[in-house]
């Protein structure tokens, strides 16, 4: 197969995936650089990283990132369950009108996500902060949890809740005994999408953060911004291998389970 | 073919309908199963038997018209409340519960205890011939087509349900298998005394297993008889054709003579007897269904009086092992397919060949009048 | 739990219908009040007069759209339109033949190279577009190795340009192309290829008769893929184009910062999201009809 594709076009590739992946790889290794300026290599440092563990401002942006992550996850997580079931196992009319506003989002470019938000906020008067970041969050995730749990539906045998209601379990026991120990791994990889997306947001949450309630990528914003000390490069190693990490076990646990020997 | 016993019947849908959007499923149905009984629902895909199956198994709600189960309202009651067991199509086994544990599930809803249970999954899987030692604790994804079927039905028996509900069951078996499957679930409908509604659209499996069948259509019955009446007195042409192999001819009705009507065929002039039916009027359009292994082939100018006699020639021989099947052109374009069988039937050793002219003939009692579905 | 069980199973609805809605309705409702109510007051507010302290007094106006014949703000998105499109154009140029290389490569080799395309649009947009940052300024690491290697004697400007914001938005956003039509390019039956061959085909001509047309749903839902965030962009030119470069995302953001002039703002804001949606509608479009083709 190899042999068909052309040289130069091997040749494109890898430069396409140098492109990609170039800036970030040095990116990292200059978080270890031992200087304060230049992009010379003077020696192999951590003090970049000590130096974070005394800014309160990321560490705080941390908690914050952490807490809006876990809470919008969570809620996501449930509401796009629900979601995935109704649209997977239950006849609508209007299915198509309620896919398209769980989708819509996914669409809207974030900026216009944010403003619309802020001003919903401040039309009803809500104070920006740590509640109004999760509510915006949970309104992106919601669309990936629904679509990682769509496909693991569709993979899934419908009629095995039917028999299971049939041999005497009522709906909330066959969910719980047969939907739901099949789900789980399509759920976990959910949450683990939902949490990296949230987790990285930066745009929306500018826009509905009030004082005090800055994420981390807000935090690092700013840091962008204003100076170009090598603590960035630290800070943003550390997020880099985070959602890397969180994908690479999403992506492990949405692997379809190997089929068993099968004779039909 | 034992006689449906008499009583209550077990299953009732009075006047039944299931719309879904804008296509009708199941369309102002009525029907009675008694106790005991194995009855098909039997028809081409889309016809509405297996709505009407999952309307019994509460999957779907009536539109209209009422359901009852063992002489009580079942409109309201959800699958779980309705005491009735159910073997699906793809098996529906939890593929990450072991054999045990899916025969047991049902057992577990019922809070029974564990040792009843144990007991009663060993005798459900000793039931459908599987060994409980060598199956208990495989799961599913490690059985045989065959197999899954066996604890499909396992798990639906241990119940005990006095109605099961089977949705084409058969249908990924292989051929073989299946011939043996469909002997056992007739053991186990007599041997249980479980009343059986089978759906199938495998009309040869329908005629080998039921007491009863309903022939559907358009989410109607079509014809409602015992395997013997569904095949030797189609009422409509969908069921003449549905079920085996028909020849229609279609005639004008000429003159009543006694308890037989004369028809002529319109394409050839040929006139044929065929017994009085409450559609029949002079002048009218008649059509008349004539099985394959009902007619002869005669040489042609031989006599053969009082039987109905057409003629015409011979457009090809299809060998099909037990019988030859003759496909005869009438003039006027029709063809008749004519099975003749090694021996009986003249006993003269004839090879028709492409173009011998040739008379078909058959009994005047052997027309059956058909309406137009 | 059992009496629990038990007395949720009297809150489930009787019908199938009934129970779908009652799945869907607490995710809808959320994503109604704070997702598409958000739009519709968006819509509104671009539609009044302007307040005193930024917010906006009732009324009905239309002279917040009025004001983007502005020339001043009609460079702005004639620029957000002619950089989008720009974008797609170059990661088409770039994306196809990556995905034709995936495509052809072994099995072994096929999942890594498309997990590696997959990673960056899973990591942070802000980290990435700071990588671009530290590699392009005055000061970055191409500036000093050029100077260092003596090619140069002057740092060049190239953050704060035209090119850095084009580079940004492609290094954002070409994965969202090569994705789909690797995708297309996948599902491309093989024996294809071969009929063609066995008719007579050249290796160049199967390309541009078979392949080519073969993988035109997966060009176009690339494009629009990368179109439609291009349109939004707000990081990117933001961070590599300074205040010279602005995007309707970056005005957008002004006004409801620096500039608070909320209403404009949304209106911006609302001529954003036409763009995307009339892109959305045109694909859709053309995937029906393909579809009605096909059949």
């Amino acid at each position: 197969m190899t042999a068909r594709v052309p040289r130069w076009l091997l040749a494109l590739t890898g430069a396409v995936y140098l492109f990609l992946h170039l800036p970030v790889i040095v990116l990292m290794i200059f978080s270890f650089n031992d200087s304060r300026f230049s992009v010379d290599w003077r020696g192999f440092t951590l003090q970049w990283y000590e130096r974070l563990l005394q800014r309160s401002d990321i560490l705080h942006g941390l908690k914050m990132s952490l807490i809006v992550g876990l809470t919008a996850t969570a809620i996501s997580v449930v509401l796009g369950t629900l979601i995935a079931l109704a649209l997977a196992r239950h006849r609508l009319r209007g299915k198509r009108a309620a896919e398209g506003l769980i989708y819509l989002p996914l669409v809207t470019p974030e900026i216009v996500v944010g403003i619309s938000l802020l001003i919903l906020f401040a039309t009803l008067d809500w104070p920006l902060g740590v509640a109004t970041i999760t509510i915006a969050h949970v309104v992106f995730c919601i669309s990936f949890v629904v679509i990682v749990l769509l496909a693991r539906l569709e993979g899934m045998d419908g009629s095995l809740e039917e028999a299971a209601m049939i041999l005497g379990a009522d709906e909330i026991t066959a969910f719980r005994r047969i939907t739901l120990p099949q789900l789980r791994p399509g759920i976990l990889a959910g949450a683990l999408l939902a949490f990296t997306i949230s987790f990285d947001d930066f745009v929306i949450t500018s826009f509905v953060s009030g004082p005090g309630s800055s994420t981390l990528p807000v935090v690092v914003y700013g840091m962008v911004r204003r100076t170009v000390e090598p603590s960035i490069n630290a800070i943003s190693t550390i997020i880099l291998l985070v959602s890397a990490l969180l994908i690479y076990f999403a992506d492990r646990s949405m692997r379809p389970v190997p089929r068993r020997a099968s004779n039909r | 073919m034992t006689a449906p016993a008499a009583g209550p019947p077990v299953v009732e849908l009075i006047h039944i309908s299931k719309r879904f959007g804008h296509v009708v499923a199941v369309d102002d149905l009525s029907l009675e199963i008694q106790s005991r009984e194995f009855f098909s629902l039997l028809g081409p895909s889309g016809c509405g038997k297996t709505t009407t199956l999952r309307l019994l198994a509460g999957f779907e709600t009536p539109d209209n018209g009422e359901i009852r189960l063992l002489g009580e309202p079942a409109n309201q009651k959800r699958p779980y409340q309705r005491g009735v067991g159910m073997v699906f199509q793809n098996y529906a086994l939890f593929p990450h519960l072991t054999v045990a544990r899916n025969v047991s599930f049902g057992l577990e809803q019922q809070k029974i205890p564990r040792p009843v249970a144990d007991d009663r999954v060993r005798r459900a899987l000793q039931l459908v011939r599987l060994d409980p030692k060598l199956f208990a604790d495989r799961l599913p994804g490690q059985l045989s087509g065959g197999q899954r079927q066996r604890v499909a039905l396992a798990r639906a028996l241990v119940l005990q349900p006095a109605i099961l509900l089977l949705d084409e069951p058969l249908g990924a078996i292989d051929l073989q298998l299946r011939k043996e499957m469909q002997l056992e679930l007739k053991a186990l409908n007599q041997h249980l005394g479980t009343t059986f509604v089978y759906v199938t659209h495998d009309q040869e499996e329908a005629l080998t297993m039921s007491d009863r069948i309903a022939v559907m259509n358009h989410g109607k019955v079509a014809q409602l008889g015992t395997p013997v009446e569904i095949y030797e007195n189609p009422r409509t042409t969908f069921v003449a054709r549905f079920i085996g192999e028909s020849n229609l001819l279609e005639g004008s009705a000429h003159r009543r003579q006694g308890n037989n009507w004369s028809v002529v065929l319109p394409d050839h002039g040929q006139e044929i007897q065929v017994p009085h039916h409450s559609s029949i009027h002079a002048g009218a359009l008649v059509r008349v269904v004539v099985r394959p292994e009902w007619m002869q082939l005669l040489p042609p100018g031989e006599l053969a009086p009082g039987l109905n006699t057409v003629t015409g020639s011979v457009r090809e021989t299809l060998y099909a092992g037990p019988a030859v099947h003759v496909v005869v052109e009438l003039p006027g374009s029709k063809s008749v397919s004519v099975a003749v069988h090694r021996e009986g039937q003249l006993a003269k050793p004839i090879r028709w060949e492409r173009g011998d002219p040739t008379l078909i003939a058959w009994h005047p009692q052997d027309s059956r009048v058909v309406t137009e579905d | 739990m059992p009496s629990l069980t038990r007395r949720m199973r009297t809150w489930i609805p009787r019908s199938p219908e009934q129970r779908g809605w009652a799945l869907l309705a607490p995710g809808g409702v959320w994503l109604l009040a704070f997702f598409l109510v958000p739009l519709l007051i968006m819509l509104a507010y671009s539609l009044m007069p302007r307040g005193i302290y930024g917010g906006v007094v009732p009324g009905l106006t239309f002279e917040h759209y009025a004001r983007f014949f502005d020339p001043v703000y009609l460079t702005v998105v004639q620029r957000t339109f002619m950089w989008s499109l720009g974008c797609t154009l170059f990661c088409l140029l770039l994306g196809y033949p990556v995905a034709y290389a995936i495509a052809h490569a072994g099995s072994r080799w096929r999942n890594r190279l498309l997990l590696l395309v997959i990673l960056p649009l899973w990591t942070s947009f802000l980290v990435r577009t700071f990588a671009l940052i530290f590699l392009m300024r005055d000061t970055g690491l191409i500036n000093t190795w050029l100077m260092k290697a003596g090619i140069i004697d002057e740092p060049l400007v190239i953050l704060y340009t035209p090119v850095a914001v084009m580079a940004g938005l492609v290094y954002g956003f070409l994965p969202f192309m090569i994705l789909p039509i690797y995708a297309s390019l996948e599902r491309l039956d093989r024996s294809l290829l071969e009929a063609a061959e066995m008719l007579g085909a050249s290796p160049r001509a199967r390309f541009i008769r078979v392949t080519l047309p073969l993988s035109l749903p997966g060009i176009m839902a690339g494009c629009v893929l990368v179109f439609i965030p291009a349109l939004g962009s707000f990081l990117t030119p933001d961070l590599l184009g300074g205040a010279k470069q602005l995007m309707i995302g970056n005005l957008v953001q002004n006004q409801f910062t620096a500039a608070r002039n909320w209403p404009f703002g949304a209106a911006a804001s609302f001529i954003v999201m036409a763009l995307v949606l009339a892109a959305v509608l045109v694909y859709l479009g053309t995937r029906d009809r393909r579809e009605v083709a096909l059949r």
